[in-house]
């Protein structure tokens, strides 16, 4: 009759070293596709909104003007739709969860004075050779007319 | 006539993993009939899919349930691309049925462990869960989430495994078959574990057959049928057999699904060996229109897939056929009869996922 066939593996348990590790005291680790959370290079961002349409669930905002970019962690699946088809690819998918809390807050990233500041001096830049073309093509007119 | 009295069962018991409630009528202490009841977990998964597009889904999809959750997003892709006429590249076909097996093995395991709990072998149950530990390291490396994976797009996969990371695979399925050996005959063999298990809560092949039930619990029956003979994926090309046992009780049902994770590993082996190189993912270009039927076999039996589409991003209609639901109606025939005290033992012999079932 086969009884306490478990015997020898349960006697293997008690000279063994635990398999848990004694988190938190030890760092938990995590291999490098672990799907921890999203995060953002903010000062890539152009604000396109791509991320925004493709997240099934809503999570995210994005406001181009303000330059701002906003999660909310709690709704956020970590399915990595976003990350791929982020065009300028300044969002990814990082190891480390997301910690708990009591109210569903959302993170706000904004981008950085400097970038801000690069950005408007670019459009103003743009602005300033598209008039500068205008100028020129109406001069060209005018000289077109003059001649006829 | 005995007095008969009714006993609630559920949705809050110790033994079930899931809210399920069953109505146990009841003599003495044999049980006369049972009648389910679910919905305490409803949640209109299937309805999302007006509401998003359909490579969004993939992601809603696989969310109805954690434990089967890859099963689940492969059937949607598959119908997708069923209907969209897609020709997945191989190598994501071996990913995919790679990772399957590996999903597939963690429930087993799962189950294995929720067995031994249910019979009340606390040891044998950590034994269990540890082993499955292993294999969600694995996938965890591989696909970067433990039980919901997000590897599955239309077209294709989003990631791949590298050489290093089939090594890894290999070395963990090395290391599980030695653990599982070593534990396997507590389940086989032990006289005070057979004594709950053997000739509990038979179910006959014609029973099984008529009540229209599915995987494991339809093969420890007696019944030949398994999804993956189809021959979806790379299992056309992978050579297993269908795993069967003519008992048709709970330790028949036991025996097959421990029989199926060792056939589980010989398949990945088998997957790693032979997986081609090559793209991932196949380019989707345009709309679904039209509709398609879709049959796999998920850890717990054979699922249906039934997508409609109607040529926008949107979908008309998904509709998912769990095995769950389909083994309903064995579990209440096996109850019949039974004992009260194994009333959740034969609940969880069904592998019962209610999650599934009501999405």
């Amino acid at each position: 009759m086969a009884v306490m066939k478990f015997i020898p593996e349960t006697l293997k348990n008690l000279f063994k070293a635990p398999v848990t590790t004694a988190y938190p005291f030890e760092p938990a680790e995590y291999p490098e596709r672990s799907r921890g959370h999203i995060s953002i290079e903010i000062d890539d961002c152009i604000g396109c909104g791509m991320c925004v349409r493709a997240c099934p669930l809503g999570a995210l905002k994005v406001d181009k003007n303000e330059g701002t970019w906003e999660i909310n962690r709690f709704d956020c699946i970590v399915c990595g739709y976003c990350v791929e088809k982020c065009p300028k690819k300044c969002l990814s998918v990082q190891t480390g969860y997301q910690t708990p809390g009591g109210d569903k807050t959302s993170e706000l990233f904004k981008k950085s004075e400097e970038a801000l500041r690069a950005e408007a001096e670019k459009k103003a830049e743009a602005a300033r050779k598209a008039a500068e073309a205008k100028a020129a093509l109406e001069a060209k007119k005018k000289a077109e007319k003059t001649e006829a | 006539m005995k007095k008969r009295s009714i006993v609630p069962y559920g949705p809050q018991h110790p033994v079930l993993p899931e809210p399920i409630h069953l109505d146990l009528v009841i003599e003495d202490e044999k049980i006369v009939e049972a009648i389910p009841s679910v919905g305490f977990i409803h949640r209109g998964l299937e309805n999302l899919v007006q509401k998003r597009d359909f490579n969004q889904m993939a992601y809603v999809a696989e969310r109805v349930c954690g434990i089967c959750s890859f099963g689940h997003g492969f059937g949607y892709c598959e119908a997708i691309e069923d209907i969209m006429d897609i020709e997945v590249p191989d190598r994501a076909k071996y990913l995919r049925t790679i990772w399957f097996e590996l999903s597939r093995m963690h429930s087993h395991f799962l189950w294995l462990g929720l067995l031994a709990d249910g019979f009340g072998f606390e040891n044998l149950f950590y034994q269990c869960w540890r082993i499955r530990e292993k294999i969600l390291d694995v996938l965890e490396l591989t696909t970067g989430g433990r039980v919901i994976f997000s590897v599955n797009k239309v077209g294709g996969v989003m990631k791949d495994i590298t050489p290093e990371m089939a090594g890894a695979i290999l070395d963990m399925l090395a290391s599980v078959k030695k653990e599982l050996k070593a534990i396997v005959p507590a389940f086989t063999q032990d006289y005070s574990v057979k004594s709950r298990l053997v000739g509990v809560g038979v179910l006959t092949k014609q029973q099984a057959h008529d009540l229209g039930c599915a995987g494991p619990f339809a093969r420890a029956s007696g019944i030949q049928t398994d999804m993956r003979k189809l021959g979806y994926a790379a299992y056309g090309d992978l050579d297993f057999d269908v795993i069967t046992s003519n008992d048709g009780d709970s330790y028949a049902r036991c025996v097959v699904r421990i029989n199926e994770i060792f056939q589980s590993i010989s398949i990945i082996e088998q997957a790693i060996e032979k997986m081609p190189d090559g793209e991932l993912a196949a380019v989707v270009k345009g709309n679904p229109q039209g509709e398609s039927f879709i049959r796999i076999e998920q850890p717990r039996g054979e699922a249906i897939y039934y997508v409609s589409a109607n040529g926008s991003p949107h979908l008309d209609r998904m509709r998912v056929r769990t095995p769950t639901f389909a083994n309903l109606a064995g579990l209440c025939e096996t109850l019949k009869g039974a004992d009260y005290a194994d009333v959740g033992l034969l609940i969880l012999t069904i592998d019962p996922c209610i999650s599934c079932t009501e999405r």
